[in-house]
């Protein structure tokens, strides 16, 4: 398969179109050569090669999570003592809007896309995305939206209305800085990268997966990305309301959250909500497609009811647009919206449940491998059990009503969030680290890494089921000394707990960061197939070719490579699995079988100048509408450029491959 | 248990060559890669509209300042916009339909139509808007005069946007600078332009002929 689905008529069909020579394909825009370079800054920075692309959205991300982190800490050392003045009210709230706002937009969020970016072609046997450019175009809008974002920390303060920015306390008499419009549309500049993301992850499953793979072939980890890429399809545009809405308001006077006029507070809640809760399945997803890649490959054993496993993912992707009202029980909903709320919210339990016992079932009789990446995986199976057990009894409303914004709500989201979600990426890190940048993080170090994050977070997110059990509501800057309880309830004593743990959790990270430096200075190449894995990304070298696969294999199972390293045996004992090829065998009969002509996308500089512009025209809603202008030409120039850009190239606008015939060729399309 | 026969499945294959790369490409689905993501932005458009719409259906009865909406809209007026609007859909699918036939000339000729058709919509609203102005309607000053502006403002600029589209593409297509499947690209460009044809008609009966 081409890496671009092209029209049929162009390369194949004889007469029926003409092929289009009147373009000059060197030149885009008649006036630029296409940037071309496959080494040095230029070949990163024009890519649409869907691996560089992930590797960037992954470093970005993990900035981020640094970012979010020294954020929390910070949060931390304040609520560390009683009556404290490490950051004053104001500075408070901004922290805790922005801990919240990186953690979720700018490191989960993109870090779920960079594993997807890098490995859904690979699972899929493709050999880029659908639309490699606008593959480029989401990473550079997040990059850009996230940098706008943090500007405001420069420019007179970052937002403060929390991450959920209820109105009308986010209007402009209540939060009268900039922080809230950088928020705003920096969300808007990364909320386009996700909806492009989403179109373009779904084309990609749906129409470009190796000859023979059907939709139930499909590695998890692709499953669970696809059914979040549909989350974010229909979850984006309504946030996108939301905050049109809110900027309209605060920028242009519109009156949707004037309480004076007779606006109705709920409107944002149900708009950010509805949105909102979709969010947090499009959070977690991903880890529960990682560890269903982990689990199996060092349980050394199938994973146990995938169907139940996929089709549970999904089920909690379609009720998850359900319950979005559980967030809004206090607000006065009535009693029938609230028990229809309730409900939906303890159905999602069971697919969810579904799953805990299918990882568990997995485990079972399996001859467990406990490397880092399973022991993350394992992780995530205590720790988001022990979050959603809490959840549950969130979904009981006269008991929600009682622990909503305390302590506990932020003890239960922390748990899942964190133990579940950060976790599992983590677990990606370790698994998947051999096969894209072909050496093995260190596993020493990685012991220590999870232990301390694992630690960490029961540290510091355990206490806070009791402070919060105990009343002490979330996002409050100083607890009083005077109103800590005593013994097992002294709240002085579990906050400092809480606060020790977040800095056992930053150590863990620490550690990490060093393995990340260590492995990439220190540590030797990696084995081919280091973990006996099992899916198709592993039928390539490490870290793979910038074509992907020399041929692209053809599919007849589930656990595709697993299936061609392993054959059932007769021996003494009955039938048995029996190893009968390496991964380096594997591996060598397709490079055998190279295909001559691989075509791939070209590199372009217009993502990268279209993403640049929406910065500017943001910074024009805020200070002054003329650098919107400016600002919009530069976008209108970058969508012609990119539209105009021509779709076949020149042979001569590539080195040949050495010794070949092969020619690479420009994308027709993205 | 499979795992014999799966690999005598895979010699057969490997014997004659692997996939081959010059082989017209077909799609998992049958849709290309272009329609199938057109149709998804779509579907995500239609949430959109829906949070827009329902924001004006909250806030439509909100007026403490300034006109409501019985007292203002013209339907005569806008019903003929509507009908104008409703139909560049009947051209737009005569421009889709030369496209198959890869008539260019007539191509060329109904997407133009369509955009003035398109065009004379905007300016109906141009023209309703500033009336509104006049008689007493900002965008700031009602709950009912934000919403009404965002709602019919929004689908203005998707007018506004396919209109651009329409003209763009008669323009490369004169230039012979569609390097893809012509037919395709006309009938993308359809697709969005009868989606916003769509979401009109609804806003029209939720907005305009439905009382408040």
């Amino acid at each position: 398969m081409a890496i671009i689905e092209r029209p049929a008529a162009v390369p194949a069909t004889v007469g029926s179109v003409a092929a289009p020579e009147v373009v000059t394909p060197t030149q885009a825009l008649g006036v630029f050569r296409r940037p071309v370079s496959s080494s040095g800054w230029k070949s990163w920075l024009f890519t649409v090669d869907h691996k560089k692309l992930g590797i960037m959205y992954g470093a970005v991300a993990l900035f981020f999570f640094l970012v979010g982190g020294v954020e929390a800490l910070l949060i931390r050392l304040q609520l560390a003592a009683p009556d404290n003045t490490v950051l004053s009210a104001d500075q408070y709230n901004q922290m805790f809007t922005m801990h919240a706002t990186t953690m979720v937009f700018l490191f989960v969020m993109p870090m779920a896309a960079a594993f997807a970016n890098y490995f859904l072609p690979l699972q899929i046997g493709a050999r880029d995305v659908a639309f490699p450019r606008i593959n480029a175009l989401g990473f550079w809008l997040f990059l850009f939206g996230g940098l706008f974002l943090n500007s405001s920390w420069l420019l007179g303060g970052a937002a403060d209305g929390g991450w959920f920015m209820y109105s009308p306390n986010s209007s402009a008499l209540f939060s009268p800085s900039h922080g809230i419009d950088f928020w705003v549309l920096g969300l808007q500049i990364t909320g386009i990268a996700s909806l492009i993301g989403a179109l373009n992850l779904i084309v990609t499953v749906l129409n470009m997966r190796a000859p023979g793979m059907k939709l139930m072939q499909m590695p998890v980890f692709t499953w669970m990305v696809l059914v979040v890429q549909f989350l974010l399809l229909f979850a984006m545009p309504v946030i996108t309301v939301a905050l049109f809405l809110l900027s309209f308001q605060r920028n242009f006077g519109a009156t949707f959250f004037d309480v004076n006029q007779g606006a109705d507070p709920l409107l944002w809640q149900h708009l950010f909500w509805i949105f909102g809760h979709p969010e947090v399945y499009i959070i977690i997803l991903p880890s529960f497609g990682i560890i269903s890649e982990v689990l199996p490959t060092f349980a050394r054993k199938p994973l146990f009811g995938y169907k139940f496993v996929v089709f549970s993912g999904a089920a909690i992707g379609f009720v998850g647009w359900g319950v979005w009202a559980h967030h809004m029980f206090a607000s006065g909903l009535g009693p029938v919206s609230v028990a229809v709320f309730s409900v939906a919210t303890m159905l999602i339990a069971i697919p969810t449940g579904v799953k805990i016992v299918n990882w568990t079932l997995t485990l079972w009789g399996g001859k467990l491998w406990f490397t880092t990446a399973m022991l993350y995986a394992i992780g995530v199976i205590v720790l988001f059990t022990i979050g959603g057990v809490s959840g549950v009894t969130h979904a009981v409303a006269p008991s929600d009503t009682q622990q909503t914004d305390t302590y506990h709500i932020v003890a239960h989201f922390h748990y899942v969030i964190v133990g579940g979600a950060v976790m599992g990426l983590f677990s990606g890190f370790y698994y998947w680290w051999p096969k894209m940048f072909g050496k093995m993080l260190s596993e020493r170090l990685g012991k220590w890494n999870f232990w301390l994050m694992f630690f960490g977070v029961n540290l510091t997110f355990g206490p806070m089921h009791i402070l919060g059990l105990q009343g002490q509501p979330r996002r409050m800057v100083v607890w009083p000394e005077k109103l800590t309880g005593d013994g097992f309830f002294d709240m002085h004593f579990w906050n400092q707990v809480a606060s020790v743990g977040s800095f056992v959790i930053g150590l863990g990270v620490l550690i990490f960061v060093i393995n990340i430096f260590w492995t990439w200075k220190k540590a030797p190449l990696a084995p081919l197939d280091p973990w006996d894995a099992r899916t198709l990304e592993w039928i390539t070298a490490s870290p793979p070719k910038e074509h992907n696969f020399d041929r692209i294999p053809t599919v007849h199972a589930l656990d595709e490579f697993f299936h061609r390293k392993y054959e059932e045996m007769d021996t003494e004992d009955g039938p048995r699995l029996v190893k009968v090829k390496s991964a380096e065998e594997v591996l060598a009969e397709e490079e055998s079988h190279a295909d001559a002509h691989i075509h791939l996308p070209s590199p372009s500089y217009w993502p990268i100048v279209l993403s640049a512009a929406l910065p500017i025209i943001a910074y024009g809603v805020i200070y002054n509408l003329m650098l919107s202008v400016i600002g919009t030409a530069i976008l209108l120039l970058a969508v012609f450029g990119w539209c105009l850009e021509p779709s076949v190239a020149d042979d001569s606008d590539y080195d040949p491959p050495a010794g070949g015939d092969s020619t690479k060729e420009l994308a027709t399309l993205g | 248990m499979a795992d014999i026969a799966v690999h005598d499945v895979d010699h057969a294959h490997t014997d004659h060559g692997g996939y081959d790369d010059h082989a017209p490409h077909a799609t998992s689905t049958g849709l290309t890669n272009n329609k199938l993501s057109m149709w998804l932005f779509l579907g995500s458009e239609c949430l959109l509209f829906g949070g827009l719409i329902s924001t004006y259906m909250l806030y439509r009865g909100r007026h403490q300042t300034g006109p409501g909406p019985d007292q203002i809209f013209d339907i005569p007026l806008t019903s003929v916009s509507s009908f104008i609007l409703l139909m560049s859909s009947l051209t737009m699918v005569l421009a889709v339909n030369s496209a198959k036939r890869k008539d260019d000339r007539n191509t060329s000729l109904w997407l133009t139509i369509t955009a003035l058709l398109g065009a004379l919509f905007v300016g109906g609203q141009v023209y309703e808007f500033t009336s509104f102005y006049h008689e007493g309607l900002g965008f700031t000053t009602s709950l009912f005069g934000s919403s009404f502006y965002t709602l019919t403002g929004f689908h203005g600029v998707h007018v506004t946007l396919g209109i651009i589209m329409l003209m763009v593409v008669v323009f490369i297509m004169q230039r012979d600078r569609i390097t893809g499947d012509k037919a395709e690209v006309v009938e993308l460009v359809g697709l969005y332009w009868h989606f916003v044809d769509v979401v009109w008609v609804i806003i029209f009966t939720l907005v305009y002929l439905i009382p408040s």
